[in-house]
Parts: structure tokens; C-alpha cells; sequence
């Protein structure tokens, strides 16, 4: 647990000075524990677990200025797990009780093993839905690996819009999922 | 989408991210908030004519570290309720103990004064617009500190509510103590009390609706 603790806490600190590399290792990382937790936490709820992990990474990328160094990242991390978790628990019982009393026959035949690395709720799509100013930010910077000045030059905005296209693009991204969710 | 195409999508050209912000604009909402609360003050109720006055007596620093000392261990409770796994510690209690403490001087002040003299102790000329008007102060620096949570990731959302309700509260009374011309211990222990509580219980009603993400 310890050494848990300090290899993504070092690597966390490194992706907030701007390391990109350490970040995607950060994230691949807290992937796999993520869903593991989850697996155990939503025994019941199996399709849930990969668009709530893909929920809870957004999250964490959204939020990740509230974390602070001298806290252990652990805890900063399982209280984001935990509170999106009981969130979601939340939204189930009341749109249960509403919408859909059984759906056991579904269920039987909606998920394999394979398909536990795919969300239920397509991300690309929801992108799509974004205004320019904030999907074509995150189309070529996020997903196509253009740097912000060349962004800027293709889209004809100012490099700080193009960064606060991508900030504000990837809030209203988790704010979409969680409404579907 | 994969999980692994997102995790590709977040970290791609992922730039530094200022730890700062949060302090930041927490400092901007109070400067901001209680800066429009000092303006409702003295534009609206006006300042007490005998503010000066009144700084020679010892029950005006009592009343003005009464209601700073809350501010400052509301504030505190406020910044670590924002930040998702930080422990609160034991600040949050004195906010109880700095309250009893005014009530034991209360009681001490009742029972020393003449029993013709309590009612006015009490009551004092403005009792039944006291708490109004703090919650009326308090009102901007609410509205600030919760636009300032938004931001950030509470966790429990009612008590992060409730807190930005009391902080705001107690800044507020410690600016509206600059029209306020009571000065009594049982006065306080009551009416400025109220006055605190009224913010807590919006900020603790409006927690779980304005500030979910």
C-alpha cells in the first residue's frame, strides 16, 4: 500500500508540473485499480462499471487541482471514487423506481468479458455534440496530438481559447455522461 | 469509446496545472464578497456613529475576536471540505467552543446585572432585526464562496453548504459589528448566533443542489 502510495503520488506531482508521459502512466495505473474497486463495489450493477470508471477518470483529470501534495493521494482518490460512486447508486435508485422495474432478460445477454473495456455511452459521440470552440480543441490537441500554437493556427483561435476550449470541452463532457448515467 | 482511448485522450498534451488556483480564489471571493458586504454596511445600514467610541470598551474586542475567530475556523472547515480526502481535524470544534464560550459570559452577565436590567441585556434596541440583517451581509459572501466550491470537488456536499453558510456568517457579523450598536454578551450570544445560523441553514439547503459534479 505504501509503495502504491508514493509511486502515483511521484507520478501525479510529475503530471501536474506539465508531464505528460508520467500523467498517461498515472492514469493507466489508477485505470486498473479503478476497476477493480469498482468490480467489487458494483457486483450488481456490471454494466456500470466501465462508465463509471471512464466517469470517475474524467473526474479526476477535471479536478485534479484540488489535489494537495501534502495529502496522500490515496485518500484524495478513493474520496472521488467514493463520492461518484454513492452518486451514481443514487441516480440508479430514483431512475429505477421510475423507468425500469425489471430488466433481467437484458442483462443476461448485454455484457461479456470483452467487452468490459468499453463504455455503454460512447464518448466519441458526445464530443460530437460540443460547440467547435470546445470539440475541435479537443479533436486535434486530445485526440490527434496537434500542439495548442498549430491548433490555434488551424482553428483561427487565440491559444488560450483553444486551452480553455479543452478545460471547459472535457467539463461538459462529464457533465453530459453523468446526465445519461 | 475504450477506457484506454480515454485515458490517451486526457493525458495527450496534458499541460501543468497551477496548484495555487484554489487558494487563489479563495482569497478573491472573501476580498470580493466582504468588500460588497462592507458596501451593504455602510451604504445601506450606515456605520455606527459611535464605532470610535466604542472601541474603548472591553466587550467591543470581545464581540469583534468573537465573531473573527469564527470566520477564521469557518474559512479553514470551508477550504478542506473542497478538497475531496482531506481530514478536517479538530477545527471544526472550536467553532462549538467558541460559542458556549459566549453563552457562559452571557449567563455570567445576566446573573451580575440587576434583574430590571436583563431584559435590556438581552434585547438590547435592535434584537428583532440583528439576525436579518448579518444573513442580509452575509448574503454576497455566500454567494461567493459557494461559486469558489463549485469549482473545486466537495465531497459532502450538505456540510460543504452548510460551512460556506457559517463562514459567510461570521465574516458577515464581524462586518455588520460596524453599524451594530450592541455590545452586550447575552445579545450576542443570541441574536448574532441567529444571524450565523441563517446562511448555514440556506448554504446547508443549497449544498446539494448547486454544488454536485
Amino acid at each position: 500500500m505504501q509503495l502504491i502510495e508514493e509511486r502515483l503520488r511521484s507520478l501525479m506531482l510529475q503530471s501536474l508540473a506539465g508531464d505528460a508521459a508520467a500523467y498517461r502512466m498515472f492514469l493507466d495505473e489508477l485505470t486498473a485499480r479503478l476497476r477493480s474497486y469498482l468490480r467489487r463495489q458494483l457486483g450488481g450493477l456490471p454494466d456500470e462499471v466501465e462508465d463509471l470508471l471512464q466517469e470517475l477518470l474524467l473526474a479526476v483529470h477535471n479536478k485534479r487541482h484540488t489535489y494537495d501534495p501534502k495529502q496522500p493521494l490515496t485518500a484524495w482518490v478513493q474520496a472521488i471514487a467514493r463520492y461518484k460512486l454513492v452518486d451514481l447508486l443514487r441516480r440508479r435508485s430514483r431512475s429505477n423506481v421510475l423507468t425500469d422495474p425489471l430488466d433481467e432478460d437484458d442483462r443476461v445477454f448485454a455484457t461479456t468479458a470483452n467487452d468490459a473495456a468499453e463504455a455503454q455511452y460512447d464518448v466519441a459521440k458526445l464530443l460530437r455534440g460540443l460547440p467547435d470552440r470546445q470539440r475541435l480543441p479537443i479533436l486535434y490537441v486530445k485526440i490527434e496530438g496537434a500542439s495548442v500554437t498549430d491548433t490555434a493556427v488551424r482553428t483561427g483561435m487565440s491559444e488560450s481559447a483553444v486551452k480553455v476550449g479543452i478545460h471547459r470541452g472535457l467539463k461538459a463532457l462529464a457533465e453530459r455522461i453523468r446526465s445519461i448515467g | 469509446m475504450k477506457t484506454e482511448d480515454l485515458v490517451a485522450l486526457l493525458s495527450t498534451g496534458a499541460e501543468a496545472v497551477d496548484l495555487r488556483l484554489p487558494s487563489r480564489r479563495w482569497l478573491l471571493a472573501l476580498a470580493g464578497g466582504a468588500l460588497i458586504a462592507f458596501l451593504l454596511t455602510a451604504g445601506l445600514l450606515k456605520l455606527n456613529p459611535a464605532l470610535w467610541h466604542q472601541t474603548s470598551k472591553p466587550m467591543f474586542w470581545v464581540r469583534e475576536s468573537y465573531c473573527a475567530v469564527l470566520g477564521v475556523l469557518g474559512v479553514i472547515t470551508v477550504v478542506r471540505l473542497a478538497r475531496p480526502g482531506l481530514r478536517l481535524g479538530l477545527v471544526p470544534m472550536g467553532i462549538p467552543v467558541a460559542v458556549i464560550a459566549m453563552w457562559v459570559l452571557a449567563v455570567v452577565t445576566l446573573v451580575a446585572a440587576s434583574p430590571q436590567n436583563r431584559a435590556r441585556l438581552i434585547l438590547g434596541h435592535t434584537a428583532g432585526v440583528c439576525p436579518f440583517l448579518i444573513a442580509l451581509v452575509a448574503a454576497p459572501l455566500l454567494i461567493a464562496l459557494l461559486w469558489v466550491m463549485r469549482s473545486l470537488a466537495p465531497t459532502r456536499l450538505r456540510w460543504s453548504g452548510a460551512a460556506s453558510g457559517f463562514a459567510a456568517g461570521s465574516i458577515g457579523a464581524l462586518i455588520y459589528t460596524l453599524h451594530c450598536p450592541e455590545l452586550a454578551a447575552p445579545f450576542l450570544a443570541i441574536w448574532y448566533l441567529l444571524g450565523m445560523l441563517i446562511p448555514t441553514a440556506i448554504g446547508a439547503w443549497l449544498g446539494p443542489r448547486l454544488l454536485r459534479w
